[in-house]
């Protein structure tokens, strides 16, 4: 026993006099810049935001563009492109955004969780910096499928403040789908449970009106995909970025927005704090 | 100078899952100091844990830790504890300074203490050259210091292990016993959960055996030792094999008498002396006895060396 040994001077309890704590705004900080390290370390999640935009992109474009109507007139690439660029986005938005649910549900399986609720901040912030993680890498993955698209022939003269608005539509999905799969990770009992139960999610836009006019679909699946919330933003996003107005499909959109993420974040207020390692 | 509230002081404390109740009605007193918790899986340990380090709410009872209510005065009591628990609470995918450094600020340390408070654990814990180097690379016994490590920097006043040294080797063991026998010299408390008894045995002032969500002794371990009496003479043949064991008082005469005995009736044996190791405490104490435990984890690791 060293009891008679002095300890050396920064040991000293004494330095420890009172106790400190993280401010909400400090746990935010620290916890998305650790969410986005993760990020950018985990190889597959920085392959799936870039990789998956500019592949989607060239298939449908290249692949199935020459054989799509969407417009009046003969198939045509430049205007199919105009017409998927939106779906595009969302769906890529969506394969990030589900990364999420993975990396929610690791934390809720692992020891670290534990420790960090029982250190002086607000545990919730943990949540706040996957879901800031999340926005950045997926907005980032927007940019890049815009400026595939730019590389591939695609040109718009609408006003500034209509593509801006279109970018806050896609923006506000990467939020809900965020804290959906955020939500979706909390519940499923592992990581891998919690990327099977959010694969479902990331059909969406294939039936919707992302990809193939909703009235060329039979009657069944039609009243499904005039009844998602995939539809309404991506028809208000196609309008703005076409210079038109949105019209009530945005308002449907926010609508569906905002339900979705108050039904999330009423689950996953119930979960988090009683969910712990074990 | 006012005396200093006690580490623990908890009445009546239970806690239900559902219907089936884990503490019932568990009682302990424990003043500053390091403290060993035993009992077999299932008694209750994890759950009394995570009351104390204000992740879980208990049903009924009073609890005090350092004089805090974990409920009431949960954010002030954070800033004081440490948990530490079975599986190594760190990121794997952050090295280990950025691990330290995020436990830091998230103890409300401005960013240039945690950076200095993280380089002060790497050193002391012999991390530094891997310092940078992600957590999920390290061996487990290294990611096991970064754990500890993470747990001690923000100075707590109680440090709470849940089976620190479940998994590690020898020496890393014999270091890491050497580091809780540090932080009781510099004043911190210690509560340790553990399955290995020799660890009890070796590092805690006072140990309690916890069973089926109560109290059912505690002391220091000579004092356990005592409940299950005195020494036992053991008859051995050439072979080793035991031919009878003599119940005794431990003291002197009688173990002479048992000795002499044991001379008479086996001329050719040898014989031993078996003092009282903390296993059979553990194994008088608890009904189900750790024979029993479905995984066996309790019995798994008899390292408490038979004393003769």
């Amino acid at each position: 026993m060293s009891a008679l040994a002095p300890a050396a001077p920064a040991l000293h309890p004494a330095a420890s006099a009172e106790p400190r704590a993280a401010s909400f705004l400090t746990g935010t900080l620290v916890l998305s810049r650790r969410s986005l390290l993760h990020s950018f370390r985990d190889p597959e999640s920085v392959l799936m935001a870039v990789l998956l935009p500019v592949m989607m992109m060239l298939i449908f474009v290249y692949v199935l563009g020459g054989a799509m109507s969407v417009g009046d007139g003969a198939p045509s690439h430049g205007e199919y492109l105009a017409y998927v660029l939106p779906a595009i986005a969302l769906t890529s938005a969506g394969f990030g955004a589900s990364f999420t649910a993975v990396v929610v549900s690791n934390d809720m399986t692992t020891g670290l969780i534990d420790r960090l609720r029982t250190m002086p901040f607000p545990a919730v912030t943990v949540l706040l910096g996957h879901t800031v993680a999340s926005l950045v890498r997926n907005l980032l993955a927007t940019v890049v499928v815009v400026l595939v698209a730019l590389a591939v022939g695609y040109r718009t003269d609408a006003p500034l403040l209509s593509l801006l608005g279109a970018f806050g539509l896609i923006a506000l999905w990467i939020l809900v789908i965020t804290v959906v799969f955020a939500t979706l990770g909390m519940l499923a009992g592992s990581a891998e449970a919690a990327s099977g139960y959010g694969f479902i999610l990331l059909f969406l836009p294939y039936l919707s009106s992302g990809y193939a006019p909703v009235e060329t679909m039979p009657g069944w699946l039609r009243a499904f995909a005039e009844h998602q919330p995939m539809t309404p933003l991506i028809d208000a996003a196609r309008a703005l970025m076409d210079g038109q107005a949105a019209g009530a499909d945005a308002l449907v959109s926010v609508v569906w927005c905002t339900g979705l993420i108050t039904i999330a974040l009423v689950v996953a207020g119930y979960v988090f704090p009683r969910r712990t390692s074990r | 100078m006012t005396a200093p509230p006690p580490l623990l002081e908890i009445r009546g404390l239970r806690k239900s899952y559902g219907t089936r109740p884990v503490l019932d009605g568990l009682d302990l007193v424990l003043p500053p100091g390091i403290h060993a918790l035993l009992g077999p899986n299932g008694a209750g340990k994890t759950t009394l844990i995570k009351i104390l380090s204000t992740l879980l709410p208990h049903d009924g009872g009073t609890v005090r830790v350092l004089g805090l209510d974990p409920r009431r005065d949960r954010r002030r009591l954070q800033g004081l504890l440490s948990l530490t628990g079975q599986f190594a609470a760190v990121d794997g995918a952050l090295t280990c300074t950025e691990n330290l450094e995020m436990i830091g600020r998230l103890f409300g340390l401005p960013g240039s203490l945690a950076r200095t408070r993280a380089a002060e654990q790497l050193e002391r814990f012999e991390l530094t050259r891997a310092r940078s180097t992600r957590a999920a690379t390290l061996s487990g016994g290294m990611r096991r210091k970064l754990d500890i490590a993470a747990g001690l920097l923000s100075r707590p006043r109680l440090v709470i292990l849940d089976e620190p040294t479940t998994g590690l080797d020898t020496r890393s063991r014999q270091v890491l016993w050497e580091e809780i026998r540090g932080l009781a010299a510099e004043g911190t408390s210690v509560l340790l959960t553990t399955q290995y008894l020799e660890e009890a045995d070796a590092l805690a002032e006072q140990v309690h055996v916890l069973d089926r969500g109560r109290i059912v002794a505690g002391g220091t371990t000579q004092e356990l030792k005592a409940l299950v009496g005195g020494a036992v003479v053991r008859i051995l043949d050439q072979d080793g094999a035991v031919l009878e064991e003599l119940a005794t008082t431990g003291t002197a005469p009688d173990l002479a008498a048992r000795l002499a005995e044991a001379a008479h009736r086996f001329p050719t044996a040898t014989a031993s002396i078996h003092r009282p190791t903390l296993d059979d405490v553990f194994l008088h104490l608890t009904e189900a006895g750790p024979s029993a435990d479905p995984d066996g984890a309790a019995t798994a690791p008899s390292v408490a060396p038979v004393r003769v």
